[in-house]
């Protein structure tokens, strides 16, 4: 095991990719500052100060104060302000973080996965099933991304009560955005497979009688990942962009259970009263995180094409 | 030729024809006809066991095609293809299609493309003996694997590294040794060596004649290098826009070619004696199989076409040991010259 | 056969250097690479895939792709030095002094203008003609290469052409302003046998009628003897044998020529085997110390381990082999040893 994986070490270490990562000093500062990011959100429940949304820890005597290096006495408790209901502005980010990124990561399977699948059928066996299923991505294409979240996000709403809807939010919410996302994987993939579909070492495994889904799980899909993975990659910052939209519009995750998008539109209600706080930290964490995970993907897709090289 | 008995290959009235169309819409609008090339367009080939059949020709004659068609990557459009007496395109179980399969295999033009990327050579030449199941457990596969390297040159140990850490040629040994991997009878190849230099091309060539003597394999060769048809053929079909126009054991067709096309073809090969052989200028070009050339497909460019060869398709007849179609040589206008080529130092 | 000796050469490459930087090092493609071509000769260079033959030919016409440079030697075209010049000053050479013919009939012309058009603006380019004259001489040059037809395929683009016929009109653009030179990379490569024959037996009679010189480049040894007056064998980067085509052809003096032209199927004898070279030739990141085609050759001596051979003569021809000096190659080496 030991062997394996120090060959595999040795053969990371010597790779293009890594050589292109390494003299990349941007991508290298956006891959601290996302791993920074992520770190400290999904470890919230142990690093952030405060338990915000827990309504037992809260006192509304704690409401709106500055941040700690504004504030009159110097009180570190509270290091990025209070909302108005008292909860720790720094907690409700980390907390809002490991929310937008669950989001995020998870829509960009649901995307992956389907738009994947789809790709590879169209793509392999051509024909009607193809016809079929790239006219359905043309005509989604027509519609923005996020007008085809509202969508399915209404039709939910619309057949569940508010309080059924609060409780499923998240899956409603990763399920519009996937549901968005899959054609560009769909038409990246289908591309790729009708060139590798074509290659010598695909027929030589039909010769051997291999059926279409092993040859295409075995043979064609390890060869269609690159282009794969730079859109997930890209696709991960639109799809947190997507969320916190949706959520700053009030049809995306709860109050009760507050994403970065949820606390930028609640912070937003109270921005005239002067309490800036409550609304630009989760905006520039929204935007750093965005910014960082964009810059890797496009690294990614660089460091993956070998004419760019 | 081998008279009589069952042939171990034979493909009669093969077909296929590929439509090249605009999309259905696009042929309504814009009024344009289906277009059809007729790749491949009624073949007989019979082939003996243990023998190197080579089909020759340019490059759209059709020959790849029939390798394809042989493994069957492609149904055929019409025309049937018997393999030791079974007919490959009847309907079958599962479990009967995949015998069959496992006695045929095929070795591909490109090294560079007909090895998966991602693989190791390990789990490419294990491939085929997983999927016919033909390995008892892991140590068995293991030594198969080993075994089938070191019988085309490598060695074990390389079946640990990935086909980009490989040369051209030892590539093709890769591919070699995955198409020996289920045991075949009858190897398909289609242009093996011609993706490689000439040094390389003379190591693959040598070790396809060592491995079909010693494992008593059945070759169908496909090739546009003349000189390499003559180096490894029993015997040799020629191709042009589809059909066959000349088959003859090899020695009679490089010295007594009958077809007009077979004889332009021969001029082409280069005079690397420097004997200063006088060749006949080669005129015209293949035209398109879209729409191939009434009668006898040749007439355009051949010099002794007449008005018959315009409107009839001739058909093969048997001379000196082969079959030909054309109707100079039939009507007994064109005579059949010998030809001699300087021995080389 | 070759020009006579006292007459000056057309082009002299002298100890031509290409190199390309790598994140891995600087890569030797060409190395210390010199031969002559006499006005109205055809040198043709021969070798396998990444011996550096396409690459000579490109440090001459000033069309390396980056980052491949030219390291180290110079390139003269009568007399005068062309390797340093700018890249404005050296696409004026290309034009008129020296004719370019690619591989791929399609990368040498544009898709979006007819071919009489690109003719005519070549011609232009390089000729003070009028626009009438210059016309006419692209119909001229059409003819001349065997256009059928020519008046009316002159205002067709190139894909209605078919591949023999785009490589013509290749060869007709090359010809556009009477070039003293012209380097032809793999012209027949990507054509069927009988049109390759045809494109042969065209340039031989062009460079004949035109008194052009022609290097010309390709890994198919029946080109070679087919086209050349002299041949120049590459490996690894280097000249191995130089020399008279029929000298080469049928009594190399390199081990490696000789194995090259025993690897070739011959039409005379059916021989039960072909001669082999074993292995492949080293990438560049690999080539051995001493001479690079050492761990093949069956004649090596424990000098070839340590010492490269320049060129010397033997017999004929010139080659870079040992062999052919006073000294021999050395005691004999076995495998074990030169794995050591």
């Amino acid at each position: 095991m030991a062997v394996v994986v120090a060959d595999w070490l040795k053969r990371a270490a010597d790779s293009d990719i890594w050589w292109s990562f390494k003299s990349s000093p941007l991508t290298i500062a956006a891959t601290a500052v996302t791993l920074l990011i992520v770190a400290l959100a999904f470890l919230s429940p142990v690093l952030a100060p405060h338990t915000p949304f827990d309504p037992a820890t809260l006192s509304l005597s704690d409401g709106l104060r500055p941040p700690a290096l504004l504030s009159a006495d110097g009180d570190w408790t509270y290091p990025l302000g209070t909302d108005e209901q008292g909860r720790d502005v720094l907690s409700s980010i980390m907390y809002g973080t490991r929310l937008s990124l669950v989001v995020g990561l998870a829509s960009v399977v649901v995307a992956m996965l389907l738009g994947i699948t789809l790709g590879l059928v169209s793509g392999y066996f051509g024909g009607t099933i193809d016809a079929v299923i790239m006219r359905i991505a043309d005509v989604q294409l027509t519609f923005p991304a996020i007008l085809v979240a509202l969508l399915i996000d209404g039709i939910v709403r619309s057949v569940i009560s508010v309080k059924r809807h609060d409780e499923i939010a998240l899956f409603v919410i990763v399920g519009a955005i996937g549901l968005s996302f899959w054609v560009q994987y769909a038409r990246t993939v289908r591309g790729s497979v009708m060139v590798e579909k074509n290659k010598e070492y695909v027929q030589a495994a039909r010769v051997i009688g291999l059926s279409p889904p092993l040859i295409m799980v075995r043979h064609v899909l390890p060869n269609v990942t690159g282009p794969v993975l730079v859109i997930a990659t890209i696709n991960l910052g639109l799809a947190i962009i997507t969320e916190a939209t949706l959520s700053f519009l009030g049809v995306g995750l709860p109050p009760t259970e507050p994403s970065l998008g949820t606390l930028i539109r609640l912070g937003n209600e109270v921005l005239q009263s002067g309490d800036w706080w409550i609304t630009v930290f989760p905006g520039v964490t929204l935007a750093a995180l965005v910014l960082a995970v964009n810059l890797l993907g496009d690294w990614l897709r660089d460091a993956l094409n070998p004419k760019l090289r | 030729m081998p008279d009589g008995g069952s042939q171990f290959v034979r493909l009669a009235g093969l077909k296929r024809y590929f439509d090249v169309s605009a999309p259905w819409l696009v042929r309504v609008i814009e009024g344009r006809p289906r277009q059809i090339v007729q790749a491949v367009d009624g073949v007989d080939i019979e082939i003996a066991k243990g023998e190197t059949f080579s089909l020759v020709g340019e490059s759209g004659c059709g020959k790849s095609t029939v390798a394809r068609l042989v493994v069957g990557l492609y149904p055929p459009t019409d025309g049937s293809i018997a393999f030791d007496g079974n007919d490959m395109t009847a309907r079958r179980s599962q479990a009967e299609m995949a015998a069959l399969r496992r006695r045929m295999q095929m070795i591909f033009q490109d090294p560079y493309a007909s090895l998966n990327p991602r693989w190791r050579v390990f789990d490419i030449v294990a491939e085929p003996i997983r999927a016919f199941g033909l390995a008892k457990g892991k140590t068995d596969l293991e030594a198969r694997v080993g075994e089938l390297l070191r019988q085309v040159r490598l060695t074990p140990a390389d079946g640990a590294k990935y086909p980009h850490e490989f040369s051209g040629g030892q590539r093709q040994r890769i591919s070699i040794a995955r198409a020996l991997a289920s045991e075949p009878e009858f190897l398909v190849c289609d242009e093996p060596t011609s993706a490689l230099d000439v040094s390389v091309q003379a190591q693959i060539l040598n070790l396809m004649v060592d491995l079909q003597r010693r494992l008593k394999l059945t070759y169908l060769f496909i090739s546009h290098n003349l000189a390499v048809v003559y180096h490894i053929s029993t015997r040799v079909g020629v191709m042009y826009l589809g059909r066959l126009v000349e088959v003859a054991p090899t020695e009679t067709l490089f010295r007594r070619p009958k077809h007009p096309y077979t004889r332009m073809l021969l001029d082409t090969i280069p005079d690397l004696d420097m004997s200063g052989r006088q060749r006949a200028p080669v005129a015209g070009e293949v035209p398109s199989p879209i729409d191939p050339p009434s009668g006898c497909t040749f007439h355009p460019r051949c010099p002794f076409a007449t008005d018959r060869c315009k409107a009839e398709r001739p058909r093969p007849i048997a001379v000196d040991g082969g079959t030909v179609a054309c109707h100079a040589i039939e009507e007994g206008r064109l005579a059949v010259e010998e030809r001699s080529y300087a021995a080389a130092t | 056969m070759a020009a006579p000796s006292n007459n000056p050469p057309l082009l002299e490459v002298k100890n031509l250097r290409v190199e390309f930087p790598t994140r891995r090092g600087t890569l030797l493609a060409v190395d210390d690479v010199s031969f002559d071509i006499a006005p109205g000769e055809v040198l043709g260079v021969v070798g396998e895939s990444g011996a550096g033959k396409s690459l000579t030919g490109n440090a001459i016409i000033g069309l390396l792709e980056p980052p491949g440079r030219i390291a180290g030697g110079e390139v003269r075209l009568e007399g005068r030095r062309i390797d340093d010049l700018p890249y404005e000053e050296m696409r004026k050479v290309r034009g008129a002094k020296i004719g370019a013919i690619f591989q791929d009939p399609l990368t040498s012309l544009n898709p979006l203008y007819s071919v009489g058009r690109q003719l005519v603006e070549t011609i232009q380019t390089h000729l003070p003609l009028s626009a009438g004259q210059a016309r006419t001489r692209a119909l001229d040059l059409l003819k001349e290469v065997g256009i059928p037809a020519a008046e009316s395929r002159i205002d067709h683009y190139p894909h209605q052409f078919s591949g023999g016929m785009r490589q013509r009109v290749v060869i007709a653009l090359a010809l556009c302003a009477d070039p003293r030179l012209i380097v032809a990379d793999e012209p027949t490569t990507a054509l069927d046998v009988s049109i390759q024959a045809q494109i042969i037996a065209l340039l031989k009679r062009l460079c004949r009628e035109h008194k052009t010189a022609v290097m010309l480049v390709t890994h198919d040894m029946g080109v070679i003897a087919e086209t050349a007056d002299r041949v120049a064998v590459m490996y690894a980067g280097r000249i191995v044998e130089i020399g008279p085509v029929r000298d080469v052809v049928k009594h190399a003096k390199h081990p490696y020529t000789k194995g090259l032209m025993g690897s070739i199927p011959s039409l005379g004898i059916r021989h039960d085997r072909l001669t082999q070279i074993d292995g492949a030739m080293p990438r560049l990141t690999e080539i051995p110390p001493g001479c690079a085609f050492n761990p093949r050759c069956t004649e090596r001596g424990r000098r070839c381990l340590g010492e490269r051979p320049d060129l010397m003569a033997a017999g004929a021809t010139r080659a870079a082999c040992w062999l052919h000096e006073r000294g021999g190659v050395g005691t004999a080496v076995t495998k074990e040893l030169a794995d050591a």
